[in-house]
Parts: structure tokens; sequence; C-alpha cells
């Protein structure tokens, strides 16, 4: 191409020097977006080690099953032949293989994990493992065959098909297992069928989850909208006093308001005090409103207030006053011009802090902990639960994973419904 | 001042005062008077008490004592909505959330009129400020001068007798404020509606108005008509106020039948027109409009008293050339001549006489 052509109207803007203009902004901008990634990149980092990371590692849990293959690979191959579905013991060479298997894990002590994972699946197959293990460990594998017989000896579970039949279920690699136990649901030889239901309990806790979070988060406006409305109405030195008071039980800890509920709830409680005394409840019948559903909405209702007053407040207080008397002076009453005028613009208030309300809510571990009960208690206290006590961590990563899921799919929702742009938090 | 007891009047306010603390008043001993039909507007600088005045009149501010009558009824106590009295505010208060016909609807779903009506009042009001095809959009969407249309048609559309307009041109460029002026003035008249403005732009008042109340400190310090207002001040506020004005002080030395003989404190003496000063030996004010002095000797009476002057600062504003002089010790004494062929441009440096006619000179209160 010539330098003619090169300045020809219909090839791309041309800087001075006659580089693409485009070249030339992009070396302008370099430098500012080199500063720019700079400046963000401890944050960035920090997110990445610290949030990013460590979901994606959750998530992987979930579904990650690599155990068994890890620490019985030649009993995985020989499995392979055997017909889970006839209902008969595998043969020798599985057996051989097992054997030969087993000396290595009980080398690296590896069986007893192989043992608790496989409890979750089974129950008893901890100690089955725990016993073979010992008994394993006199064994001399060249001489000492066959040992279909001798497993046998040791415990009569490994002449049952069912313990063989979880082995070669947890096989593979991955597996839906502990998203199938997060909703009541397992694997058996005729395929996925609902646990039974005697078993059930986690569709059942993240539909209580939902519908707490909800009434939660209904009962934060019904409280909050008001005082945000005085908030925002005052005159500022007024409205900066109450604002303290709105604030206060951020500085104060969390587990002591939540006890502090407790004080006020329980049967021989304030509460109850005060209302047998004023006589609208009979002694013998006093009120349950602690270590239950109630108990955890009215101490998570507190608690989360001054999430929903907050961007209540602010977007408020950008509605001028001057609207609600363009309405009465057009004619409307005052709840027509509340309805109509105000209320429509707070909106983007309400919705902001429902968000915060709910997402809050719904993860929320300590004061259903405390003060729920068995009937009031969340899906978090159950991962709690799988995490540091059961040590279920596979199972505690997919309740985790279904309940992020249904957050996403609520913010979404509330996107298409209400727009996310509609949100103001001030 | 207004007349208490007139039968004609359509808004009255008797003997009115507010006070929002208890201890000072805002507006102090109220009375107006004022026609149907009437375009009045209130003038006064910022906390002269003319927004309060007109919130009172609305309902959005009660009397702290005083009547307010409307149609010759006390509505002292009737609340905002019952009093049927269209509004413009002065950021518009247009309803964010509702389209502009819905914002124009708003009045008439309240008042429950068929929507069949309500489609063509809105239509009407629409057309009424030439903003018929925006009935879809929303307020954000709109210039500040659309904006400020559809305030009006709002205001008007639901068909008040009275309609209130606060600032309602503040926000506004300056040529968009000049056009919309007289596009109220002439909506108004057309439909015979009794306006209240408010206004701290004196141009504004004199443009639009039948008659403008001048707020100072709670008070009314003149009501009259524009030109009245301009060329016979009745104190020196309101001289000050409205329009240009060069001010000198001196004392009253003769008096006799709507002349006064005026000593100015550096010595030099002029005729002035009596207006509050009543005896000699008073000290005065005087007042005269840059467009009244004159330094064209033949344009002067033979016995008129004249001034030396020297000129200061020659500026050209295109219309008019403002010439400023130091006349008595003062620097700041402007005058205003029409740029036309025969017109002397003065030159910075050059000592003149200047004078004018005893009538244009306004003895007040010092």
């Amino acid at each position: 191409m010539t330098d003619t052509t090169a300045h020809d109207n219909s090839g791309p803007v041309l800087a001075a020097d006659g580089k693409p203009l485009k070249v030339s902004l992009a070396r302008a901008l370099r430098r500012q977006k080199i500063r720019a990634l700079l400046l963000i990149a401890p944050l960035l980092l920090f997110v990445l080690i610290t949030f990013i990371v460590p979901i994606g590692d959750m998530l992987f849990r979930s579904v990650e099953n690599q155990i068994v293959q890890e620490t019985l690979p030649k009993t995985v191959v020989a499995l392979q032949e055997w017909d889970s579905e006839a209902g008969t013991v595998p043969e020798e060479p599985v057996f051989a293989a097992l054997a030969a298997d087993m000396k290595i894990a009980v080398a690296e002590k590896t069986h007893t994990r192989l043992g608790t994972r496989l409890n979750y699946e089974m129950n008893g197959i901890s100690s089955l493992f725990r016993k073979s293990g010992r008994g394993v460990k006199k064994w001399d594998l060249a001489n000492d065959g066959p040992f279909k017989d001798k497993f046998i000896a040791l415990d009569k579970k490994w002449a049952d098909p069912e313990v063989w039949v979880t082995i070669k279920a947890n096989s593979p690699k991955y597996t839906p297992g502990y998203f199938l136990n997060a909703v009541d649901m397992q694997v058996s030889p005729d395929g996925i069928e609902a646990r039974p239901e005697n078993q059930q309990i986690y569709v059942t806790l993240f539909k209580r989850t939902l519908m707490m979070s909800l009434m939660i988060t209904g009962s934060c406006i019904l409280l909050g909208y008001p005082i945000a409305w005085i908030l925002a109405n005052l005159p500022m030195r007024q409205a900066n006093l109450l604002m303290i008071l709105v604030l206060l039980p951020f500085w104060t800890s969390l587990l002591v308001r939540t006890s502090a509920w407790k004080v006020l709830l329980q049967q021989q409680g304030v509460i109850n005090d005060l209302l047998v005394w004023i006589g609208l409840v009979d002694d013998a019948n006093r009120l349950v409103m602690i270590n239950n559903a109630t108990g955890t909405i009215i101490a998570m209702t507190h608690i989360l207030l001054p999430f929903m007053i907050l961007p209540l407040y602010s977007v408020m207080q950008t509605i001028p006053e001057t609207y609600l008397r363009a309405a009465k002076s057009l004619g409307a009453t005052n709840w027509t011009a509340f309805w109509r005028v105000y209320f429509p613009q707070s909106i983007p208030g309400i919705g902001a802090g429902s968000i915060l309300v709910f997402i809050l809510a719904i993860g929320y571990y300590i004061t259903p902990e405390l003060v729920g009960g068995t009937k009031g208690v969340f899906i978090s206290n159950r991962i709690a639960f799988h995490i540091s006590t059961s040590l279920n961590w596979g199972l505690a990563a997919a309740l985790g994973a279904i309940l992020l899921a249904a957050v996403l799919i609520l913010y979404y929702a509330y996107d298409k419904i209400v727009g996310i742009d509609n949100v103001k938090l001030g | 001042m207004a007349d208490t007891a007139n039968n004609d009047a359509f808004v009255e306010f008797e003997r009115v005062q507010k006070s929002y603390d208890g201890e000072t008043l805002v507006v102090k001993d109220l009375n107006l008077s004022m026609p149907k039909g009437e375009f009045l507007t209130m003038l006064g600088p910022s906390g002269s008490g003319k927004t309060t005045c007109l919130m009172m009149l609305a309902g959005f501010e009660t009397a702290t004592h005083g009547d307010i009558r409307l149609g010759g009824t006390s509505i002292n106590n009737i609340p905002p909505h019952k009093r049927g009295i269209g509004m413009v505010f002065q950021n518009y208060a247009l309803f964010p959330h509702m389209t502009i016909a819905e914002n124009l609807s708003f009045p008439l779903e309240v008042r429950k009129i068929g929507k069949s009506e309500r489609e063509a009042k809105v239509k009407r009001a629409l057309d009424m400020v030439e903003m018929g095809t925006f009935g879809g959009r929303r307020p954000a969407q709109l210039s500040g001068g659309q904006q400020q249309r559809v305030a009006l048609a709002r205001a008007l559309v639901f068909e008040p007798e009275l309609v209130l307009m606060d600032e309602p041109l503040g926000a506004l460029d300056k040529q968009l404020r000049e056009k919309m002026q007289f596009e109220i003035k002439a909506i108004a008249d057309n439909l015979g509606i009794t306006v209240v403005y408010v206004t701290h732009d004196q141009t504004e008042a004199l443009t639009m108005s039948d008659r403008v109340a001048v707020f100072q400190d709670g008070r009314i310090q003149q009501l009259a008509p524009p030109d009245q207002l301009y060329e016979s001040p009745e104190n020196s506020f309101v001289a000050q106020f409205i329009g240009e004005n060069n001010t000198m002080e001196g004392v009253v030395t003769q008096i006799s039948d709507g002349k006064a003989l005026v000593q100015l404190d550096g010595g030099e003496l002029i005729d002035c027109k009596p207006v509050n000063v009543t005896k000699v030996g008073e000290r005065t004010r005087v007042s005269i409009r840059p467009e009244r002095v004159e330094y064209n000797k033949e344009r002067l009476h033979a016995d008129a008293h004249t001034l030396k002057a020297e000129v200061l600062e020659f500026i050209y504003m295109g219309d008019i050339f403002r010439t400023r002089l130091r006349v008595a010790g003062n620097d700041e004494f402007i005058i205003k001549t029409r740029n036309a062929p025969d017109q002397t441009r003065l030159k910075p440096g050059e000592q003149i006489e200047i004078g004018w006619m005893p009538e244009d000179c306004h003895a007040l209160d010092a």
C-alpha cells in the first residue's frame, strides 16, 4: 500500500502521524489502564484468594469423589466385571485386588478415611474398614490366598452384596451423590430414587429457609418503612439522633443481642411475665416464642432491620417534599398522595433493602442456631453441622452450592421483574 | 395599599402573621386583596416572606394569626387538597414515575372524572402548552423548558380559578425564561384565571404582572402596577430593588408644592420630588434612574440645577451606552443613553455637567 492510498477517505481514521487513530488512542490510554490495574490489583488478588478460589473449591468438592479410586485402584478395576444388580458377592479376583489395595492403604493409614467417606452412603462401613484393616495387616499377600473366605471370616459384612454395590457405585471420580443427598434423593441399583421418608430433611430445610427469609424480609419492610420515613422527614439534628439508635445494634455483639432475645422471649422470660401479669395469657399456657420458628423470625428481624432501614432512608431522602405537596395541591388526599406519588418512588429502596435482608437471612447461621430450636433452624445450620461435626464436606458443599444457585436464580428473577437498575442504595 | 373591605376581592389576606419559631415574625401584618382575573406578583429578596405567603395560600403553612379568604370564605381550616388551587413549583415537581399524560391525568383521577373526559382534558391542556405529542414520555426525558410547560399544564388541567406559581422560571436559561414569561402571561389572560406569582426577578415581575407586591422583611413595601412601581417608588427600598438606581444622600433645605431642594453631603444643591420627606432639615436619600440623567445642555431646563461629573468608564452594551461617572463623590453613578446615530460617546477623563427633570429625582427616606 502506498502513502497516498493510506490517506484515502475510505480507510480508518488516521492520527496526525499517519497511524490509525484507534492505535494511537490505545497507546495514549495504555498508561492509564496499567495504572488503574495496579491500583486495583491488591483487592483483586485478595478477592481471588479469599473468595473466588474457596467458592470454586467448594463447588468442586460437591462432586469430587476420588477417594475410592485412589485408595482401592485395583479393586475398582476388578469390580468392573461384576454385575451389581445380580445380588451376589463378587468372586475371588475382586477380593484378591481388595487385599492388595488394603495392604497399601493400611500402611498409608488411608483406609479409615475411605471408611468414613463410604459411611455417608451406608452405615457401618466405617467400622468394617477399620476392623478389616487390622486383619489385613497380618496377612502375607503372596501365600495367604484365596482371600474371599478370609475377608468374610474377618467380618460377615463382606458377604453382603450391598457393601459391594456401595463401593462400586462410588468408584467413579465424580459423583452426583452429594447433590442427590442434598435434595433427599439417592442412587440405588434401580436408579435415582427418593430417600426413605424418615431420612428426608434437606428439602424441608430449604423450603423453610426460603419461607422464613421471606417472612423476615416482609416484617423488616413493615417495621422499617415507617422508621425510614420519619428519619427522612425529621430535621437533621433529630434524624441524626434517631439514626444512632438505628445503628446502635451494629455496635453491639450479635451474640449479646441474640441472647437478649432469649431472655425476653423464653417461657419464664420478660414478655411472658408481662403478659401473664396483665392477664392476657394464662400462667399455665405461657407462649412458646423461643426455640422455634417464631423466635428465629423475631430475633432475625431485629438483627437485620438496619439493613432495610438504611437503603430505604437514603432513597427516601432523595424524594423531595414538593412531590407530596404537588400531589395535594392537585387534589389528592394524604393517603392518595402517599400511595400514588411517594410510595412508588420509594420502591427502589424497598428493593435494595429486601435484597440485602433476604440474602443475608437465607445464609444466616448464628441466630437460628441459638434461638431456632429444631423448628427454627436454617439450611446453613445443617451445612455448619456437616462442615464441623459430621465432616461430610462434600454434602456441605452440595448444600452450599444449591443455596448459592437459589440466591442467584432469585436475583435473576428480581432483575427480570423489578430491574436491578431500580435498586438504589442512596 | 390594599383596601380591606373589598367585596369584589377574590383572594384576601387580612392581618395575616406567620411565625415559625414563636419568636420572630416571618410575615408581619399582611393585608392584601386581589380581584378575580388579576395577575399579581410577589417580589422580594429571599427571606422576605413572599414564599411563606404563597404556602399559606396553598395550605401548606398555617397562618399564625389572621384570616385568608378565597372567594369570600375563610380557607384557614381547609386542607390543601380541598382548596382547588393549582400550583406550579420551583422545580416543577412532575412525578418522575409517571408519564406526562399520567401526570396530567392525576388531578382528574383523584377528582373521579371519567376516562374519556379525562383524556380529552389532558389532550387539551397539553395542546395549550404545545406539548401535545409528549404525553407518553417521562419527565426525565424532557428539557427544563418542556417540563415547565407540563407543570403549567398540570396546574391548569383541573381548571382551577386560582393558580399559584413559586419561582417557576428560576431554573431556566435567560432566553427561555423570557419566552416563557410571555407564554404564561398569555395563557393566564386567555383563561381568565387569577394568578399569584412569586419571584425574586424584578424583570419577570414587571413584564408579567398586573400588580406587583414588593416584599421586604415580612411586609409589603409597595403594591402597585409595574409602571407606577418603577416610576414612583414609595420608599428607598423599592427604588433600590426595582431596576437600577443612582442614590445620593443629603438634607432637605427647602420644600414646597411638590418640589424639594436637597443639599447633598458634598454641598451641591439639586431639585427633587419629595416622596416621603415632609419637612426641612430631614435627611433624605435621593434616587434617580440612570436613563433619566441628561448631560446634553440643550435638553435641560434653563433653571435646572446641574452637577459636575467626571467620566470614569464607558461601556458599549449594544442597544445602550452605559457610562460610569464620579458625581458628588460617588464613583458608582451610572447613566444610560440610547445608542442613536447622534449620540455622543463620552470618553474617560472628560468633565461634563449633568442634570435632570426635578420630577424624575425622588427624595426618599434615608
